[in-house]
C-alpha cells in the first residue's frame, strides 16, 4: 500500500558540517501532518540550514532524512519553500506565479486563472501586471507566498519570512501563513521572533548552537521551558553568558 | 587635420552619392557580421549558461581558456578556417573558401568566445541569487538556463553587442578567408585596408566613418530597445 502523502518527515541523528565547522549536530525529529512547527533560535543556531536540509537544498553530512517511504512519487513535488529574501523573476507578479505552476506541470490552460486566484488570496490582484521586482518588500514576500501556495504543497517551509519586513507587512504575511496552515498544508518555519512564534506556532522546536535542545507545545514552551538555554533565550539573555 | 576634414567630406559625399558599389560593400559587411553574431549568440549563450550552471572536473580550466579566447587574433582564426576550407582541407569539398559563407564561419568562431565568456560570467552571478529558489521550484538544468537567459537578457544584450563590435571591426579573418574579391567578398574593413595601401586616405577614412556610424547606430538602437523594455519594468 502506498501512502497518500509524503509525511511524516523523519530526521535521524542528522548533522551538517562545512569545512570542519559543525553547524548542526545529532538532530532527531519527526514531523507529522497538522501542527504548525516553529523552529526557534538565535541567529547562527542553524535554523536555516535545518530547513534547507529538510527541503533537500542541502545534503546532510551525517545521519539521514526520509519522507514516508510508502509514498510513490517524487517528494520534491509536494513541498515548497519561501525564503527570507524572496527571489523575484524579472517578469510580472502574475507571471511569477504562472512560472511556478508551469514548472510543477499544471496544464497551460489553467495556469493563468489559478495564478490570478492566488494573487487575489494574498491581496495582490490589483498588482498582477506589475513587474515583480518593483513591488515593495512586503508585497514581494506575499507574492512569494502566493507562488508557493499555488502549488498546494503538502509541506510549506518558510525561512524567517518576515525578518526584513515592517510590522504591518509582517502582519499580512502572518495572516497568509495562518491561512495556508488552516487549509491543510503542514507549515514548518524558522523565526527568531518570539512574538511571531507565539502567534503562529502550535509547537516549538528550540535550536541552540546546532542542537535541538527542546521540543514542546507552544503553551508548554512559553509557560516554562525545561532547559536553561531556552529559558535564557526567552529572557533575552545574551548567548555567551 | 586636413586629411580628416577631407575624409569627412568624402564620407558625406559617399553616403549622399549612394553609389551602388559602396552600398554593396556596406551591406555585405552588415550581412556577414550580423549573421556571425546571431550564430555566435545562438551557440554562445547556451554554452555560457551550461558552463555557469554545471559543475564538472576541469571547469575552472575551461573558464580560463574561454576567457583567454576572447583575445583570439583574427588573422590566426582566419588562417585556421582557411586551412579547414582550402581545397586540401577537411571541409574543402564544401567550396566555401573565398565566399561570404567562409567569412561568416570565421567571424562566428571569433565572436563565439566573447559572447560565451561574458554570458558565463553574467549567468554565473545571477545563478548565485536564483539557485535555491529555482531548485526549490523544481527547475531542471535546461529550465534553469532558459530562465536565467531570459532574466539576464539586458546584460546579455551587451555581451552580444560586444561580439558584434568585434565582428564589424576586424579585418584579419575576413581578409584571409574571403580574399577581398571586388563585388564578392569585399567588405568595409578590407576596403579600408586596400584603400590605405593604395594611398587613397580620404576614401579609406571616409569608409571608416561610415563603419563607425553603423556600429554606433546599431548600439543606439539596442540601447533604445533596452531602455524601452526597462521602462515597462521587464
Amino acid at each position: 500500500m502506498s501512502a497518500e502523502g509524503i509525511l511524516p518527515l523523519e530526521l535521524a541523528e542528522v548533522g551538517f558540517s562545512v569545512g570542519g565547522t559543525r553547524i548542526l549536530e545529532a538532530i532527531s525529529a519527526r514531523f507529522d501532518a497538522g501542527p504548525v512547527s516553529v523552529i526557534l533560535g538565535a541567529n547562527g543556531a542553524g535554523k536555516s540550514v535545518l530547513l534547507r536540509l529538510c527541503h533537500g537544498l542541502l545534503a546532510p553530512t551525517a545521519g539521514r532524512i526520509a519522507w514516508d517511504g510508502r509514498f510513490a512519487g517524487d517528494p520534491r513535488r509536494r513541498q515548497a519553500m519561501v525564503f527570507q529574501r524572496p527571489v523575484m523573476l524579472r517578469r510580472s507578479a502574475l507571471a511569477n506565479v504562472v512560472y511556478g505552476l508551469a514548472l510543477a506541470g499544471h496544464p497551460r490552460a489553467e495556469r493563468t486563472s489559478r495564478a490570478r486566484a492566488m494573487l487575489g488570496r494574498v491581496g495582490l490582484l490589483a498588482l498582477a501586471g506589475r513587474p515583480a521586482r518593483l513591488l515593495s518588500g512586503g508585497e514581494q514576500q506575499r507574492l512569494a507566498l502566493a507562488r508557493a501556495w499555488a502549488l498546494e504543497p503538502e509541506v510549506l517551509f518558510l525561512d524567517e519570512p518576515t525578518a526584513n519586513l515592517d510590522p504591518s507587512a509582517t502582519r499580512s504575511v502572518e495572516e497568509i501563513i495562518a491561512a495556508v496552515a488552516r487549509e491543510g498544508s503542514k507549515v514548518i518555519m524558522t523565526t527568531h521572533d518570539l512574538g511571531q512564534a507565539k502567534r503562529l506556532a502550535d509547537e516549538i522546536l528550540f535550536l541552540h548552537r546546532g542542537r535541538l535542545v527542546e521540543r514542546a507545545t507552544k503553551d508548554a514552551f512559553f509557560a516554562g521551558p525545561s532547559t536553561p538555554e531556552a529559558a535564557a533565550f526567552l529572557r533575552g539573555d545574551l548567548p555567551w553568558d | 587635420m586636413g586629411d580628416l576634414g577631407e575624409a569627412a567630406a568624402t564620407a558625406i559625399q559617399m553616403i549622399l552619392g549612394a553609389d551602388w558599389r559602396l552600398w554593396s560593400v556596406v551591406l555585405l559587411s552588415l550581412k556577414v557580421s550580423l549573421a556571425a553574431t546571431v550564430l555566435a549568440a545562438l551557440l554562445g549563450l547556451p554554452l555560457g549558461a551550461l558552463i555557469a550552471l554545471k559543475r564538472f572536473p576541469g571547469r575552472h580550466l575551461v573558464i580560463v581558456i574561454l576567457n583567454a579566447c576572447m583575445g583570439l587574433p583574427p588573422v590566426v582564426v582566419g588562417l585556421v578556417v582557411y586551412l579547414m576550407l582550402s581545397r586540401a582541407g577537411p571541409l574543402g569539398p564544401l567550396g566555401l573558401l573565398f565566399t561570404p559563407g567562409a567569412m561568416i564561419v570565421a567571424q562566428t568562431l571569433l565572436v563565439l568566445p566573447i559572447i560565451a565568456a561574458l554570458a558565463r560570467q553574467i549567468i554565473d552571478d545571477a545563478w548565485g541569487e536564483y539557485r535555491e529558489q529555482l531548485t526549490s521550484l523544481g527547475a531542471g538544468p535546461v529550465q534553469a538556463a532558459a530562465t536565467l537567459i531570459h532574466d539576464c537578457r539586458f546584460s546579455l544584450l551587451t555581451a552580444v553587442l560586444a561580439g558584434f563590435g568585434r565582428a564589424a571591426a576586424e579585418v584579419g579573418a575576413v581578409l584571409v578567408v574571403g580574399g577581398n574579391i571586388d563585388g564578392v567578398t569585399r567588405v568595409m574593413t578590407t576596403t579600408i585596408a586596400l584603400e590605405t595601401s593604395k594611398g587613397d586616405l580620404p576614401q579609406a577614412l571616409g569608409l571608416g566613418f561610415v563603419l563607425m556610424a553603423l556600429v554606433l547606430a546599431i548600439n543606439g538602437i539596442a540601447l533604445a530597445l533596452r531602455s524601452a523594455a526597462a521602462r515597462q519594468g521587464a
